[in-house]
């Protein structure tokens, strides 16, 4: 088990390999598909003209996103009624749906780690290689027990997306994922894919 | 007629928080077909660990509640307009007690309704009369992961090499779990329907998922295919979470229909290992729950 502390540092993230059990401890935000689509149009691409709170959050992620990483999961909350927020069940959801979005979030903002589940593609791969960032991978469905890692909640922005989509501020302890995807170019899930692709293949012949 | 909502919020805590006993045994054998100390044995570990620890809390399983289904089967006399108020009534307070997510977002609005109440479709409630004295509700919970690599086919389908046959509905199936990745949450459960419309295979290929895990289709070739497809995915490799390993799938649970004769559809849900799934049944003033 490699413990890692947010901020991570570039030597931590390219030492990292493909299966490395990993205890991530720091602030992390969530963001999932409204805030990825979000984040891409008005301050990456500029194609929507920021709205509302738009830029004052964006002032607000920037230094909390350096280095720092984002975790594709919309979590059960209590406390919503009295804003005391307390993470009940926090399990990732799939990330592949942010492929569009996660290479350019993770070099516009200097995002280090990307934590999810079932893995990413060929874009946020090379994104990885050059940030320098690695992909973790949480494990889903585990929502009662990643939820006991989560020591805080720090605050929220873009509650309006609705409590999952809604960007969560976290402090974990010992937050458990697998590298699954590391700095140098390394997919488990490219493997996987073309392993059993050719089983696949072997079994549709018959 | 009496009100079950809060009946029906204890249905809705248990099925959220408390992992059908079949489906965790299996759960168990998964991890002792692991390699000691691979990913996809600590991945079953932690899986098992959370299902223990959401059973002891009544914190739900996975943040994703998912689409609750509701399927109620009632005698004469009972009145579904009430009953589906009921069931609105049980969905709303059992968000607002954390055993589910507000999961309602309107498709144009993007909006979240906030309280898991949208359209006539959501909660999903399907009534059925039936014989007999008792009311028996099914409810499932079917996240968005897993219903997402869900696999509608119509054969026949010539890159599969797929014709319309049970041969032809192996390969689909097989597709199916080989595109599903870990995407889905493996190891999931597959539902199949074999005919039908559209709509109708699908909903068919849900309503399968019911059944016990360890039980056998009736049917003994549906039963020889599902066991030889249960062996076939797991020869994927893709293993728990896509880590992997010897378990893709738990299980395989088949079921036949009418079709059109122009049309030849194998419709496949997927469901995540997390099949959350529980029955409460009601006769006279006794309500009790599986």
């Amino acid at each position: 088990m490699r413990h890692l502390t947010i901020p991570i540092d570039d030597e931590a993230i390219g030492d990292l390999k493909v299966g490395d059990p990993v205890a991530l401890s720091g602030v992390m935000i969530t963001a999932r598909d409204a805030a990825h689509k979000w984040m891409v149009e008005t301050f990456v691409k500029k194609t929507r003209p920021p709205q509302g709170d738009d830029l004052a959050v964006y002032e607000a992620l920037k230094p909390l996103l350096n280095g720092s990483a984002i975790y594709h999961c919309g979590p059960v909350v209590a406390g919503l009624d009295t804003k005391q927020y307390r993470f009940v069940a926090a399990g990732p959801t799939t990330s592949i749906r942010e492929e569009p979005y996660q290479g350019e979030v993770m070099r516009h903002f200097n995002v280090k780690a990307v934590i999810g589940k079932g893995g990413m593609g060929a874009k946020t791969l090379a994104a990885c290689q050059d940030v320098p960032g690695v992909y973790l991978h949480a494990i889903g469905g585990a929502a009662s027990l990643i939820a006991q890692t989560v020591v805080k909640v720090i605050g929220v922005y873009k509650l309006d997306f609705g409590v999952p989509e809604a960007m969560w501020v976290i402090e974990v302890k010992d937050f458990p994922a697998v590298v699954t995807m590391n700095a140098h170019g390394v997919s488990l899930h490219a493997e996987i894919e073309a392993k059993s692709k050719a089983v696949l293949e072997r079994l549709l012949s018959t | 007629m009496r009100d079950l909502t809060e009946a029906l919020v204890e249905l809705i805590r248990r099925t959220s928080t408390d992992l059908p006993a079949d489906v965790e045994e299996s759960l168990v054998g998964a991890r002792e077909r692991e390699e000691a100390g691979s990913a996809a044995q600590s991945a079953l570990s932690s899986i098992l660990e959370n299902v223990a620890l959401s059973r002891r809390n009544s914190t739900p399983i996975c943040q994703d509640t998912g689409t609750p289904i509701f399927y109620v089967h009632h005698p004469e006399g009972w009145s579904t307009r009430r009953l589906r108020e009921q069931i609105r009534a049980a969905v709303a307070q059992a968000t607002a007690r954390s055993y589910l997510r507000p999961n309602a977002v309107d498709a144009l609005t993007d909006k979240n309704s906030g309280n898991n109440l949208g359209d006539d479709a959501f909660p999903t409630v399907h009534f059925e009369e039936v014989e007999g004295d008792a009311l028996v509700i099914d409810l499932m919970l079917k996240g968005g992961g897993c219903e997402n690599v869900g696999a509608q086919y119509s054969l026949p389908n010539g890159e599969l090499g797929a014709g319309r046959d049970l041969k032809g509905v192996r390969k689909a199936v097989l597709d199916a779990a080989h595109k599903a990745q870990g995407q889905g949450c493996a190891p999931g459960i597959l539902g199949v329907a074999v005919g039908g419309d559209r709509g109708s295979s699908y909903y068919a290929s849900k309503e399968v998922l019911l059944r016990k895990m360890d039980d056998a289709n009736p049917d003994p070739k549906l039963a020889e295919m599902e066991q030889q497809l249960v062996d076939e995915a797991n020869q994927l490799g893709i293993g728990p979470m896509g880590f992997g390993g010897q378990t893709t799938v738990l299980g395989v649970k088949m079921t036949g229909m009418h079709r059109l004769p122009a049309s030849f559809f194998v419709s496949v849900s997927y469901m995540c290992w997390a099949h959350r799934h529980r029955r409460m049944i009601v006769r006279g003033d006794d309500v009790t729950y599986e």
